[in-house]
């Protein structure tokens, strides 16, 4: 495989919530406070019955077979705030609350329909639209920039573009993916892509509490990873929610390839591409964190120095940023929650953020993850905000700046 | 009580699908299929009778490409026993498959008597939606098609059967069992069942096979040609503000004398 590592070993898949004592992460429980600060940061914590500090003192008094029966962490979009802020350092988004997830989802009266729908078509075309798989590469018939395709090619190439589902299928996530092809031709990357046989990396799944349909997703990139074993040095994806999973999940299986996040990947090319972006954008931008590449990975300055490279550009923030940012409602399966959201009368997270968003008197809200493109454009138009606020992803901005 | 649940693999249109050579079937390169969704439903008002009153759920199929995860699933959902009929073209027209499946049932061992039958009122490969009413004829039981919810009674000697009419109208029969009832749409939306609880039943559980007998009467309908709708005109798109769009939306619908 790859020949640089820089992913962590620990493998927190194995661990259940029988056995979860016996690991150090499951003992670090044992040392939470109770400070509550878990409860108080998450976005939907004072909806929840079961926020993480109250699951955490019934799992220490043995009561949490009650937590099973409960709904509670469907209100829980995984945005790592609880894990960013414990004092312990208890790994509550990566370790316990997925276990939690998972018993609750076994004991779910019924599923909420919108998101049974995304995880029946996740399980049976690979994406959660319930696109053809046939058709997740016909996106590249729209870029001015070839897209080489691994399988159909004789050599082999250094970065291989974990492309993802809605960058692939949803038209405002393609536009992303034409934009990343024109800014990694510019920049010489030798890349491809996996084509119709990509499917979706299936974090979410993993993050709703659906560890088999994680599992499933899992072993078929796996394999194909294996496949092509060989045939390219590392991955480069846009998803943030597939880089977590690559980085954290992964390993567990023995994959070991170095994993970048277009962000990170940009970040590291900066200074080719400076001369590059040569077209002034007179934009007063405000740049959302998406939760994965922030709080749980770091990447806070990144993609604002990106945004900052670009002539013309005035970057501005919102009241939460950085560690504080809230989430946009979209992680943990929220993305097809949100009707069931709307029907408990919980306001979406989207919106609140959107408002935080317009309150700067940015024009643009910069964004990072995928999900985020769709959510924060339906909730400007909810809002009334669409003729005001535009949203785009860095890589469409960086792609704009460049003269064709 | 004991129920029998028929259960249909069809063509998934979120692929294209493309027509064979010969003009008259589809072509099967690229083809998937899909459990029948009417099906489906009736597999969840069947799950929900058991859960209601007890008793046994079967779901019996024609043998088809993906069956076999399909009828995991439908074990892993709570049927009891899931039987594939061998011997069967993949892709059935419904009137010959309502006579298939009638012979099947009375002949494989095991499946009747049932005290229900259920199955979907429809198929998209279906002309005219005949599978549940030929099987009942052929079986002498009685039917009710268009079935939006079942109650069973105490002793399971009858079911009252909800059915749907236009103008939202609602009838309640009283149905002697054994009956078959055509299931429109179940109580509440089919259930999930996780990917794991999936998995684990493959491993503790395993499928039934009963072969089609053979001689099977063809089915009394030929098709002729097969073809892809034709595109008609394109739409018009109507540009301007809001009040000349609705100008020219009037003008429209007063040139065909709606308004």
């Amino acid at each position: 495989m790859g020949t640089e590592t820089t992913l962590v070993s620990e493998a927190p898949c194995e661990i259940t919530l029988e056995n979860f004592l016996e690991f150090p992460e499951g003992r670090k429980v044992l040392s939470c406070i109770q400070c509550g600060l878990c409860a108080g940061t998450c976005p939907y914590g004072d909806v929840m019955d079961y926020p993480p500090r109250r699951i955490i003192a019934m799992l220490r008094a043995g009561m949490l077979e009650k937590v099973f029966h409960s709904e509670s962490l469907l209100n829980c979009v995984a945005c790592y705030a609880c894990m960013a802020k414990c004092p312990r350092d208890i790994r509550l988004t990566e370790v316990l609350l997925p276990l939690v997830k998972e018993e609750i989802f076994v004991h779910l009266p019924e599923v909420p329909p919108e998101l049974q729908k995304a995880l029946q078509n996740t399980l049976r075309y690979g994406n959660p639209m319930g696109e053809s798989p046939r058709k997740r590469v016909a996106w590249t018939k729209t870029t001015d920039v070839p897209i080489p395709i691994l399988g159909e090619m004789s050599r082999p190439v250094d970065v291989l573009w974990f492309v993802e589902c809605y960058t692939s299928y949803h038209p405002r996530g393609q536009d992303n993916s034409r934009a990343l092809a024109k800014i990694f031709n510019g920049l010489g990357i030798d890349f491809a892509i996996l084509g119709n046989e990509e499917k979706c990396a299936g974090e979410c799944a993993r993050l709703v509490g659906e560890a088999g349909l994680f599992g499933t997703l899992q072993d078929y990139t796996m394999t194909l990873f294996r496949r092509y074993e060989g045939r390219f040095n590392r991955i480069v994806t846009s998803g943030a929610h597939a880089y977590d999973a690559f980085r954290y999940q992964y390993p567990a299986l023995g994959f070991d390839y170095q994993v970048d996040h277009t962000m990170p990947f940009l970040f590291q090319h900066l200074e080719q591409l400076k001369p590059m972006l040569s077209r002034k954008l007179n934009y007063r931008v405000t740049y959302h964190d998406a939760c994965c590449l922030g709080r749980h990975n770091g990447f806070y300055e990144e993609p604002r120095a990106l945004l900052t490279a670009i002539p013309g550009v005035k970057l501005v923030e919102m009241t939460h940023n950085r560690i504080n940012s809230i989430c946009c409602g979209g992680g943990g399966g929220g993305m097809w929650l949100d009707t069931y959201y709307k029907a408990k009368g919980y306001e979406r997270l989207s919106e609140r953020r959107v408002k935080e968003a317009v309150a700067t008197g940015a024009d643009v809200l910069a964004i990072s993850c995928p999900y985020e493109v769709s959510r924060f454009e339906d909730a400007a138009k909810v809002l009334g905000y669409d003729n005001k606020l535009v949203v785009r992803d860095i890589s469409e901005l960086l792609a704009e700046a460049m003269q064709s | 009580m004991n129920i029998l649940v028929l259960l249909r693999m069809i063509p998934d249109v979120v692929e294209e699908l493309e027509i064979s050579n010969d003009g008259k079937t589809l072509d099967r390169e690229f083809l998937r299929l899909i459990p029948n969704e009417t099906d489906d439903h009736a597999l969840e008002e069947a799950l929900l009778l058991k859960e209601r009153h007890g008793g046994k759920v079967t779901v019996v199929a024609p043998d088809a490409p993906e069956l076999d995860d399909v009828l995991f699933a439908c074990l892993a959902k709570g049927a009891d026993r899931a039987v594939k009929i061998s011997g069967v073209e993949p892709v059935m027209g419904g009137r010959a498959a309502a006579r298939l499946m009638a012979q099947v049932l009375t002949t494989a061992p095991g499946l009747l008597p049932a005290d229900l039958i259920l199955t979907g009122v429809q198929s998209t490969e279906d002309l005219d939606g005949l599978m549940a009413p030929i099987l009942s004829h052929l079986l002498q039981l009685p039917y009710v098609d268009n079935v939006t919810q079942v109650t069973a009674d105490g002793p399971g000697k009858t079911v009252t059967a909800v059915k749907e009419f236009p103008s939202a109208v609602r009838a309640e029969f009283d149905v002697q069992l054994p009956a078959v009832l055509g299931i429109q749409a179940a109580e509440k939306p089919p259930r999930y069942v996780p990917v794991a609880k999936v998995r684990a039943v493959m491993k503790s559980q395993h499928l039934e096979s009963a072969a089609a007998p053979a001689g099977v009467e063809a089915g009394q309908l030929e098709i002729l040609q097969m073809a892809k709708p034709e595109p008609a005109e394109h739409a018009e798109m109507l540009a301007g503000d809001p009040a000349q769009v609705a100008g020219k939306i009037c003008e429209i619908l007063a040139a065909r004398g709606v308004l």
